[in-house]
């Protein structure tokens, strides 16, 4: 660092010249008033970023409180009395730790699911030009605008009778139904983007349109699946009124927190939003790169 | 689009309806036949044909104000999340440093679901929670209860608040998408001409950003519709909304047949709701072809 500040040194003679510089004629409103927009800017976006992440910071708080900090008030927003006694008591209580495991199960069920059938309709829109192509895209687009209520009451009866009620499965169904028109729809707009030359390419090399997919279309189109994969398994992870209503005893965490709330403490309710949350930070952060493609275009 | 359709001869055999055959399926059994179910649970009642579930729904005490509350929270959260998403989105796009970390934490809530963010959100307006102590602590006041429901106004803008932190990042994603498909020229051959900060952004920013600003609309107004866990979460049920009423009726009071009614009310507000989208849908093509 102290080698660094030499060079600085022979700045300093040019000082001067500044006042000099102004005195000549050379007008540095302009420069000025680009200053302090850019300082206004920064200072709005400051103010911003604090209201989206303050809530977060004292979510996370909250989680690591102890019980005896929760129970004060006024509430330190530092971090004066970190410990992991609420977040234990939370994954100790009845029923979290497998509606946690059954989340999980849930999500993977639901993106298989959903990537097993609708990524060939997504193929299949993005290379083919066929009659109904247009309206079952629609037929997709209103699916959905559909609210998950209408669906889950039906659904329950449905599953009652299919032996699906109260399982894994069942839920992962909901799920993959929800889904799906965007899987179909994103998955499309993956395959439209890769280039069509390639692929025929390799089926005039004789490969079969199986392997031609397999091993040509499958690579490039690879990351933009994931992100799709990823989408569904967040929507699986947050969807908490069908997964309330389809299951009593197998319930995934958000329905279990939710049907929990009216009777647990604080301390409960705190670590069970921080439970929440903290996956879903992962997820952004692996998806910064989709997040345009993913929640930006909604049609093409 | 055009691509496609100009290279007849190849690839016309069914493939292409094999490959929709799975999801098609799927959507018929998990989507169409439950929906079709849906509208049939409304108006049957041991057995018949009744309105009894429609009269059950309309003459329950909290049924005026779960309507009343879904729309006032949909007026008052939607505007707001516009006019504060369409500033985020300018102020990115004026590229101030770190702007690229800006983006990704406001972008973070888009995963939170509303049951989270009831959560987060009762962890601060808690009657002991960490706004209280804030203002505790700076001498302002002491420990209001927010959430109280004799404080109706306060546990309204709790809801608006939580709403608007958590839903804000959808319509931002796709305003920014829209603008990044918008050619600068304009704008800064606007900015040549002298055309003022105000005047390029009513007359060459907001126009050209129309189709993006029509689908938000309408997806967020949709999505709206379906909020419930927020309130839950923050004022267990001192603050009805649609959805929540529905589960209260299938799952606390065990009668599907008003459930179902109310379900259906909330899916003819979003087909009304999607018929816009899709009008609105028919824009972008337009404008896209005249790019």
């Amino acid at each position: 660092m102290s080698a660094l500040a030499g060079p600085a040194e022979p700045a300093r003679p040019a000082e001067p010249a500044g006042p000099a510089a102004a005195e000549s004629g050379v007008d540095r409103s302009p420069l000025r008033r680009r200053r302090r927009q850019r300082a206004l800017l920064q200072l709005a976006a400051v103010a911003i970023t604090l209201f989206m992440a303050a809530p977060i910071y004292l979510i996370t708080l909250a989680a690591f409180s102890s019980r005896q900090a929760l129970n004060e008030y006024p509430k330190s927003v530092l971090p004066t009395d970190v410990s992991t006694e609420t977040l234990r008591g939370f994954l100790s209580s009845a029923g979290i730790v497998p509606s946690f495991l059954n989340s999980v199960a849930v999500g993977l069920l639901a993106v298989l699911l959903s990537i097993g059938l609708g990524a060939p309709a997504g193929y299949a829109i993005a290379r083919y030009a066929f009659r109904g192509r247009d309206a079952y895209q629609i037929v997709l687009l209103i699916t959905r605008a559909l609210p998950v209520v209408v669906l889950s009451i039906p659904l329950a009866e449905l599953f009652i009778s299919w032996q699906l009620y109260d399982t894994v499965l069942g839920i992962a169904l909901m799920h993959t139904a929800l889904a799906l028109p965007t899987t179909v729809l994103i998955s499309a707009s993956v395959f439209v983007s890769v280039p069509r030359d390639v692929e025929e390419a390799a089926l005039i090399f004789g490969a079969t349109p199986l392997a031609a997919f397999r091993r040509v279309v499958l690579p490039i189109a690879r990351p933009g699946i994931a992100a799709s994969a990823i989408f569904t398994f967040v929507l699986s992870w947050n969807e908490v009124l069908g997964a309330a209503i389809l299951a009593l005893r197998n319930r995934t965490l958000p329905a279990q927190v939710l049907g929990s709330l009216s009777n647990s403490p604080l301390a409960y309710r705190f670590a069970g939003g921080f439970a929440l949350v903290v996956p879903s930070l992962v997820f952004i952060f692996v998806m910064r790169r989709y997040l345009l493609n993913m929640w930006g275009t909604t049609i093409r | 689009m055009s691509s496609a359709a100009g290279r007849p001869g190849r690839l016309r055999l069914p493939t292409p309806y094999l490959l929709l055959i799975p999801s098609a399926l799927t959507l018929a059994a998990l989507f169409g036949w439950p929906m079709v179910q849906g509208v049939l649970a409304a108006f049957r009642h041991d057995g018949g044909f009744s309105l009894d579930n429609v009269h059950r729904m309309v003459s329950d005490q909290r049924f005026g104000s779960a309507v009343r509350n879904t729309l006032l929270l949909i007026a008052v959260v939607v505007p707001l999340q516009f006019v504060l998403a369409l500033a985020m989105a300018l102020l990115l796009q004026a590229r101030p440093k770190f702007s690229g970390l800006y983006f990704y934490l406001w972008a973070v809530p888009l995963a939170i679901s509303d049951l989270a963010a009831g959560l987060v959100w009762l962890s601060i307006l808690d009657d002991q929670g960490y706004l209280n102590s804030v203002l505790h602590r700076l001498g302002l006041g002491d420990g209001y209860s927010w959430l109280s429901y004799q404080h109706g106004s306060t546990m309204f803008l709790a809801v608006v608040v939580a709403e608007v932190w958590r839903a804000t990042a959808l319509v931002l994603v796709i305003l920014v998408a829209g603008m990044q498909v918008i050619p600068r020229d304009y704008d800064e051959a606007a900015a040549v001409f002298g055309a003022t900060f105000w005047q390029r952004l009513r007359y060459v920013t907001l126009p050209l950003l129309k189709p993006s600003l029509q689908v938000a609309l309408i997806l967020r107004t949709i999505l709206a519709f379906q909020t419930f866990a927020v309130a839950r979460a923050l004022t267990g049920d001192n603050y009805p909304l649609l959805v929540g009423e529905t589960y209260q009726w299938y799952l606390d009071l065990q009668n599907p047949g008003v459930a179902s009614a109310i379900a259906l009310l909330i899916l003819a507000i979003s087909i009304f709701t999607a018929s816009i989208y899709l009008r609105a849908l028919r824009q972008p093509d337009a404008i896209r072809e005249a790019r």
